[in-house]
């Protein structure tokens, strides 16, 4: 099944690149200049070693995954190539798997290219003699947290996806439970009690930076295990062709 | 039924109060181009999914090349080739590239699917242009390009849900040819959606007619114009008056004259012989060039079909 699962990540990874042509691969440079050239030379040295910033790479890898995902059953449908794929020999789980995989290799992908290229560029305008680099804690952070970030980005959108008439109403659905998401989490973070706040602080500043970054990638695993499973039932061919 | 690409027993398949698909019983032998000739709305498109296991029937079961469309579906699509409703090109992918893709699928290796594609795409004179776009590639181009993807794989069944829909006279007619050339020299059983009967006229040796879900007749053309369609005899001539046709009207094996001043077309109960006609038109004073003796065409054998039990 692996040899399936590629075969649609090569087609829909061509597809992606080709999308919007020229400006699309400049839109691409843009976000690699912002994220890998103009905040670390901003933030400087913190930018490889203030540990807050790992939130960027949560962010990151869910924006990019965000502009592809949407398209990857919703733009089948919409083209009209999506029940010629079906009748095809494929499995079910090689399209679905196929279609997450090129959102998460694209996200990650991307998302390492900036944390790489933002190390260059902290390195050329703060040199020091030696080069600098994350603390092994904070880069195996990164390394998983934008990994399931993007897993998470692409299972939730695969699931909208499949049930939008059209990539832009796919678009809007997540964009619109990405934002929701972040309120919830801003706002219920904001609306527990002090004392609860309080403690959550206090046993925060006593456990290390390996072990909180643990235990976020453990709820991204759960979540994006979770998704993964809604979109496995939720992909049914017939189900596919009547939408 | 081993001899058999297709086989449906009391076929249903239900939208709501809509009956899509009514008791189909069909029996398509292996090497034959199927045509399923049915108006817009018929049932056709629900056949050949319910047949390609994308759709469960309501009752009644199907076997495509043996195997049961509900529980070995992955069989029949492993199998099969198809163009559906939508020609499913990746507009945004070159013509290589998009049969590159199902050649993957397929998993060709490398070196057959190659040479596969450059067979099928100069087949139907398209290797030239092979890295362009098909986004900017007119319909028929299109349609061609995923008729050659259909085939790719040498599947022994290929499903064609209404080829040459939306084509010009003439990029239709070239298609045909080509896929009538492709077709036999692949020896490949066809399933052919239309209800284009020029279509189903040229390409097909057997056809079935369906209308509102229903199977009304099933034949090779010939059989169905000699069994539904009415004999009839043409004549070419001259002097042909009106009491000419008065004795023609008298004569108990005719059921219907039309005339022109230098045409008499006659509808018959059955195929009798044209002699004593030819008789009774030259002993009435007219003078007979040419008779042409023959059935219904199929277009009327479809609309008399189409016509029945409304």
């Amino acid at each position: 099944m692996s040899a399936d699962i590629l075969t649609v990540m090569w087609k829909d990874l061509k597809e992606t690149l080709s999308q919007g042509g020229g400006r699309g691969r400049f839109g691409l440079l843009i976000f690699a200049a912002v994220f890998g050239v103009f905040l670390p030379v901003q933030a400087g040295i913190a930018w490889l070693t203030e540990p807050l910033l790992l939130v960027y790479w949560v962010w990151i890898p869910l924006f990019l995954v965000s502009t592809v995902i949407a398209d990857s059953f919703a733009g089948e449908r919409e083209r009209h190539t999506l029940e010629t794929l079906l009748a095809s020999r494929l499995s079910d789980r090689a399209i679905l798997l196929g279609k997450i995989g090129v959102a998460v290799v694209y996200g990650w992908g991307l998302s390492i290219a900036c944390v790489l290229l933002g190390v260059v560029t902290v390195n050329i305008a703060n040199w020091q003699g030696t080069v600098l680099f994350y603390g092994w804690d904070v880069f195996v952070g990164i390394l998983f947290i934008s990994l399931l970030g993007s897993g998470l980005a692409s299972c939730a959108g695969v699931l909208v996806s499949l049930r939008a008439a059209t990539v832009r109403q796919a678009q809007q659905t997540l964009s619109i439970s990405i934002m929701v998401g972040f309120f919830i989490l801003i706002f219920g973070l904001q609306a527990l009690p002090q004392e609860w706040r309080i403690m959550v602080t206090a046993g925060l500043s006593r456990v290390s930076l390996g072990f909180i970054i643990a235990v976020v990638c453990i709820i991204l695993l759960l979540i994006d295990v979770a998704l993964l499973a809604a979109a496995a039932a939720r992909f049914k061919r017939a189900r596919l062709i009547l939408d | 039924m081993n001899n058999l690409a297709i086989y449906t027993e009391n076929l249903t398949r239900n939208f709501g109060i809509v009956q899509a698909v009514d008791h189909l019983s069909l029996e398509v032998p292996r090497g034959v181009i199927f045509g399923f000739l049915g108006p817009n709305g018929a049932g056709k498109t629900t056949t050949i999914r319910l047949l390609l296991g994308l759709l469960e029937p309501s009752q009644g079961k199907a076997e495509v090349m043996n195997y049961d469309t509900h529980t070995q579906a992955d069989e029949i699509r492993l199998r099969s080739g198809a163009l559906l409703e939508h020609a499913g090109i990746y507009e945004r992918l070159s013509a290589e590239d998009n049969l590159e893709y199902y050649g993957r699928i397929w998993r060709l290796p490398a070196g057959e699917r190659s040479e596969r594609i450059k067979e099928l795409l100069t087949h139907f004179d398209l290797w030239e242009r092979r890295k362009e776009t098909a986004g900017k590639w007119s319909k028929g181009m299109k349609q061609k390009l995923a008729i050659a993807r259909a085939l790719l794989h040498h599947p022994a069944l290929v499903f064609l849900d209404e080829p040459t829909a939306g084509l010009d006279p003439i990029s239709a007619a070239a298609l045909r040819d080509d896929l009538a050339t492709l077709v036999a020299r692949e020896g490949v059983t066809v399933f052919l959606n239309t209800h284009n009967l020029a279509e189903a006229e040229k390409l097909c040796n057997l056809v079935g007619v369906i209308r509102q879900g229903k199977l009304m007749a099933v034949g090779n053309p010939v059989e169905l114009r000699a069994k539904t369609g009415v004999p009839r005899v043409e004549f070419i001539g001259k002097g042909f008056h009106e009491s000419v046709i008065a004795s023609l009207q008298a004569h108990p094996e005719i059921v219907k004259v039309e005339h022109t001043d230098d045409r008499i077309l006659l509808e018959l109960h059955s195929s009798i012989s044209t002699a004593p006609l030819v008789n009774i038109l030259v002993q009435a004073g007219a003078e007979v060039e040419e008779v042409r003796k023959g059935n219904a065409s199929l277009e009327e054998v479809f609309l008399t079909l189409m016509e029945e039990e409304k």
